[in-house]
């Protein structure tokens, strides 16, 4: 395969290292301090347990049209953010990963502005 | 006698260089070939018609065809070291001296004792394994075995390691030719006249395909002189590269493509050039657009006994005659559905060669006059005799034919194999009785995958010609390769008229093979539908037709068209297996290329590797790095010596080790620790600057990932170290989390790894050593520079260094680092410094036994299946910040309180050896799953304490101190009574590193 980096233009798959769904990107907030004992802090615990346990164990497993994570371990150490068509391979669109990961935190900020 | 079947000299093809004539062997007797040649026409020149035994019935078998599809003529080529085996000697090239053997037979190839599995035959039908091997179950392993294991395979490896060099290379185009046939080559020259990038591949060693094994007319002239002609033209243009012997092996993602380009197969091993190139270089090609012109393959027609030697397929008959001047009988016959069959018989005609009999199996007029041939029409071939040869022929009208040749055509199958590797399924066309690639767009052609010629079902020369001239023509123009493009070559029209007859009806004792590699017949196939495997794939699989190495080139058409008929389907209905890479089989050893024995991988040394050599090391990889072990000395017998020596002298006065291959990872920025905080469970942002920190680093599941210390070395300046083994992944982890968890951090991070050369120098006469290098400058007393300190220093006036004094032995301990070039003299200098404490120089095995004394955790630890909680450092994951692992690492069960933890064993009986590995069960338990609390997980001999000591995992092991637990080993067969104590064997309270 052949991945179109957005900086230094196609490399081949060789070079880079797969990790598998971009939703590992999607990290839960931190739910803040805990302090033992504490009721309300018990039940903030189990809810942000189990947006982690979602966020660590669930993947989409598409036939299809998948955003995935590849690093470019034998260039420049970019993380890439790869549309790519899991049946014919066919990528749509390289992203680098810092930049959609900005670009989210500006999402989420403006959705939590509104609310 | 020499040669009995080449063909006058007046009559040559100019394919043979009759002035150059070669020797060779052939199972022990000596030939003579010309230059020119393959071992099977040289081999049929000198009429040998046997030259193989078939794969399960040991059959007599000879040359069936006159390329790469040959499913009988494989041999061992060479001898010793260099002998290959399963070479198809249709596509060998013969050279001086060459020596091959035929394979797959006990006894001479004449009388192979193998010979009476054939009267065995009706006990070895499709699927005769899965009947025959199942009972009685004790007869496996004993009897079944050992049989089918002497049975299987063809040739023999040499069992030598191969001494050949293979190589990879890399090459780009804009269109990517596969096969310089008609088609590939009129293709070829337009797209290079229109000024694209061209590769024109082909597998034979001279190109032109069918062009050089036929009679026709092209522009005007003969085809073979119009193909040189052309590759002439092709050869002068700098935007065409020729790649003879070179096959394209399969169509990968996004145009590229990878083929095995034969150096050096056609050259003796003792040949000058031999040596100095690799023999087969495996190239990866990148194309824009690629054009599959890989023409046709001639398929058979299953009669009964059509697999004796001598009976061919008609266009290698034609070949044979046309490229190599040989005759592949004295007295030939042609068996055809076709008018193409037809033109077999003219060409030999021409050629001189004697026509017994032209067969054709349609009842029309004669398509052609053969002089002294009996025409046979609306006949067919109903057996065959002669064991080691073809002798006689047996017509459906009665008569018999003496002949020691059958040409037999069946018509053209296009060769569509690389249109299915990206799952193409090839389409039935009506019109010439063949599969042709699905087409583009919905067929799951590779994408940007062209078909052109024969191999689209153009198999009238005219139409391949034109059909690869307007295909090159329109595809570099897409690619904006506009200059003028000459015309069309023309070609005079040739019939192709063709019939659909595949076998011969026979009754169900006769035998007519599809699959003359793996033995399948047409009683297999009915066979295998009989019982049930109705689907072409089962069918495929039970019988193992087309599983041989030549994937069924030959055999899988008139297998579907036994398979359509048996049920009463047309072939489309029946549908067709689809191919996978590679082509033709590879040897393993173009796949590995430069990638063996040594350099299967890098090997890392340290930067004073050198010196440890000189010292005699005893050296261990641990990952790609070779690391120091132990240092024998001399009379020393025993690794434990060097060992337990190397601990000793370190705990009493000094040691040194390199430590050099431990992860270095410089971090830097405003967000630095920040970063830190997030990426290790405890916290870094308050460390103060000049000083360093033990890091426990979880992965997200709340696991531990990697631990080590990290130095801060300015307000924004830290240094973290990893474990040898995770140093790569740890930072790979990091650009994750700074690249796509947290990109607003203002933070970088790079491996300094191979930047510093770092030794650990411990004991308690560290310092003192240490004073006498660094610079005076640098005040390194306990109190300018306690324990944890770290910072800049010169040493030896001057030169750039950094001190940590950090502790991995318990000992009072400093880790130096200088830039990697000074490593070699650094080690040699704090040697030299040491001699008047005894310094001594110790390995990873000393290091080991010290950090077990001292109880801390490494790999053996770190398995990704421990906890913080479960090394007893579950305080140190911080909840007042957010981290890595933090959230996950309070799941209920990995926090319970009778969780497994890190704790001390000793044996009860002091002169027991403990091995790690042991699980822990109570006393007067029995050692059983249900009775495990952990195991243990690393031990050694303790020099200081005088007995084995380890560390492990048990239950609750903090609150058991001083419990005596069996150790239980059933690998080993051991059981050893230990009693629970604190990991912290010597120095518990930690005085020694602080003074």
């Amino acid at each position: 395969m052949i991945i179109n980096h957005p900086l230094l233009g196609p490399r081949d798959a060789s070079e880079f290292v797969y990790l598998g769904d971009a939703c590992l990107m999607n990290r839960p907030a931190w739910v803040g301090e805990r302090i033992e004992g504490e009721d309300a802090n018990d039940a903030k615990t189990a809810e942000a347990l189990q947006q982690y346990h979602d966020y660590v164990h669930l993947r989409q497993n598409n036939a299809g049209e998948h955003k995935e994570l590849w690093y470019h371990e034998q260039g420049d150490r970019s993380w890439l953010v790869v549309t790519r068509n899991t049946i014919t391979h066919e990528i749509y669109n390289v992203e680098l990963a810092k930049d959609v990961a900005l670009a989210n935190k500006t999402a989420r900020a403006s959705q939590g502005g509104k609310k | 006698m020499s040669q009995k079947n080449r063909l006058n000299k007046d009559k040559s093809s100019g394919f043979i260089d009759r002035d150059k004539t070669i020797h060779f062997n052939f199972n022990g007797e000596q030939f003579e070939g010309y230059q020119g040649d393959t071992l099977a026409s040289a081999l049929l020149a000198n009429n040998q018609k046997l030259v193989a035994r078939s794969f399960k019935y040991h059959r007599p078998r000879g040359i069936f065809t006159a390329g790469s599809e040959e499913p009988n003529a494989l041999m061992h080529l060479r001898t010793g070291a260099y002998q290959e085996p399963n070479v198809r000697a249709t596509v060998a090239e013969l050279f001086e001296g060459l020596e091959a053997r035929s394979q797959n037979h006990r006894g001479s190839l004449k009388h192979d004792l193998m010979a009476i599995n054939d009267f065995l035959s009706p006990f070895l039908t499709a699927g005769f394994y899965y009947k025959t091997f199942m009972w009685p179950k004790a007869f496996w392993e004993k009897l079944y075995e050992p049989i089918i294991r002497q049975s299987a395979g063809l040739g023999e490896l040499s069992g030598q390691e191969d001494p050949d060099k293979y190589d990879k290379g890399f090459l780009h185009c804009d269109i990517l030719i596969i096969g310089a046939g008609p088609s590939g080559l009129a293709a070829a020259l337009a797209a290079g006249q229109a000024g694209s990038r061209v590769i024109l591949a082909d597998e034979d060693f001279v190109m032109g395909g069918r062009l050089n094994n036929e009679t026709y007319q092209v522009n005007g002239m003969h085809g073979a002189e119009w193909a040189k002609t052309t590759l002439a033209e092709l050869a002068s243009m700098d935007n065409v590269r020729l790649m003879k012997r070179t096959t394209v092996l399969g169509a990968y993602d996004h145009g590229i493509y990878s083929a095995l380009e034969r150096k050096t197969d056609h050259l003796a091993s003792t040949d000058p050039v031999y040596k100095t190139k690799p023999r087969q270089v495996l190239w990866k090609i990148y194309s824009k657009r690629a054009i599959l012109s890989a023409g046709s393959t001639e398929r058979p027609i299953a009669f009964p006994n059509n697999d004796r030697p001598g009976i061919m397929q008609a266009g290698a008959v034609r070949t044979y005659a046309n490229r190599y001047d040989v005759a592949a009988g004295q007295n030939v016959s042609i068996f055809t559905n076709n008018d193409d069959g037809w033109r077999t018989a003219q060409d030999l005609a021409a050629k001189g060669i004697n026509i017994q009999a032209v067969i054709d199996s349609r009842d029309i007029q004669p398509v052609a006059e053969i002089s002294g041939a009996n025409i046979e029409m609306g006949a067919q071939v109903i057996d065959t005799q002669g064991r080691h040869a073809l002798q006689s022929i047996q017509l459906s009208n009665g008569k018999t034919y003496d002949t020691d040749c059958l040409a037999v055509s069946g018509g053209w199958n296009p060769n569509v194999q690389l249109s299915c590797h990206h799952r193409g399924r090839p389409q039935w066309n009506k019109d010439i009785l063949a599969f042709v690639p699905s087409g583009d767009g919905s067929g799951g052609l590779p994408p940007e995958m062209h078909i052109a010629g024969a191999a689209n079902g153009d198999l009238d020369l005219s139409s391949a010609l034109s059909s690869g001239h307007e295909l090159a023509k329109s595809l570099s123009k897409e690619l904006g390769n506009a200059s003028k493009v000459g015309g069309c070559p023309k070609a005079e029209s040739e019939s192709i008229a063709n019939s659909a007859f595949w076998f011969v009806k026979t009754d169900t004792k006769s035998r007519s093979w599809l699959d003359f590699q793996n033995d399948v017949t047409t009683k297999d196939i009915r066979l295998a539908q009989q019982e049930g495997f109705t689907a072409v794939e089962h069918v495929k699989r039970y019988t193992t037709l087309g599983m041989a190495t030549d994937q069924g080139k030959t055999s899988n058409i008139p297998a579907m068209a036994v398979m359509a008929d048996n049920e009463g389907k047309t072939i489309p209905e029946v549908g067709t297996t689809i191919f996978r890479p590679p082509y033709t089989p590879v040897s393993i050893a173009a796949y590995a290329g430069r990638s063996r024995g040594k350099e299967f991988r890098p090997t890392r040394l340290t930067p004073s590797h050198r010196w440890a050599k000189e010292q005699g090391a005893e050296f261990v990889e641990v990952g790609a790095w070779m690391r120091a072990q132990w240092f024998p000395k001399d009379g020393e017998t025993h690794w434990r010596e060097s060992v337990d020596r190397e601990v000793t002298q370190t705990r009493n006065s000094v040691g040194i080790c390199d430590v050099s291959t431990l992860g270095k990872i410089d971090i830097q920025g405003r967000d630095a620790g920040e970063f830190l905080n997030r990426v290790y469970c405890n916290t870094f942002s308050t460390l103060k600057v000049g000083m360093v920190r033990y890091g426990l680093m979880l992965r997200e599941d709340g696991f531990a990932m990697d631990d080590g210390t990290t130095a801060r070395l300015g307000e924004h300046h830290y240094l973290m170290t990893t474990t040898t083994a995770n140093a790569v992944g740890v930072s790979r982890h990091l650009e994750f989390c700074r690249q796509c968890l947290w990109p607003d951090l203002d933070v970088h991070v790079i491996s300094a790894t191979e930047q510093y050369a770092q030794y650990s120098v411990a004991g308690p006469n560290a310092r003192k050593l240490l004073q006498k290098i660094v610079d005076p400058e640098f005040d390194i007393s306990n109190e300018a520079f306690p324990f944890m300190a770290c910072g800049d220093i010169t040493v030896c006036g001057g030169t750039a260094a950094r001190l940590f004094r950090i502790s991995f032995s318990g000992e009072l301990a400093y880790e130096i680092a200088v830039p990697t070039r000074y490593g070699y003299s650094m080690m040699k200098t704090l040697m030299q410094a040491g001699e008047e404490f005894d310094a001594v120089i110790y390995g990873t095995e000393a290091l080991s036994v010290m950090r077990i004394e001292k109880g801390h955790a490494a790999g053996n630890e770190l398995t990704g299946q421990t906890t913080a909680h479960n090394l007893g450092m579950g305080r140190m994951v911080s909840k007042k910040k957010d981290s890595i692992g933090n959230m996950m690492s309070e799941r209920p069960n990995l926090i319970k309180e009778d969780a497994n933890r890190l704790v001390g064993f000793v044996p009860v009986d002091k002169s027991e050896k403990l091995s790690a590995g042991a699980h822990f069960i109570q006393k007067g338990k029995s050692a059983i799953t249900e009775n495990d609390e952990g195991w243990m997980s690393s031990v050694a001999f303790s020099p200081s304490l005088g007995h084995s000591i380890g560390i492990g995992f048990i239950k609750s092991g903090h609150q058991r101190m001083g419990e005596i637990v069996t150790a239980s080993n059933p690998l080993l067969g051991k059981d050893v009574d230990v009693e629970i104590v604190s990991a912290h064997f010597v120095d518990p309270d930690g005085e020694r590193l602080r003074v």
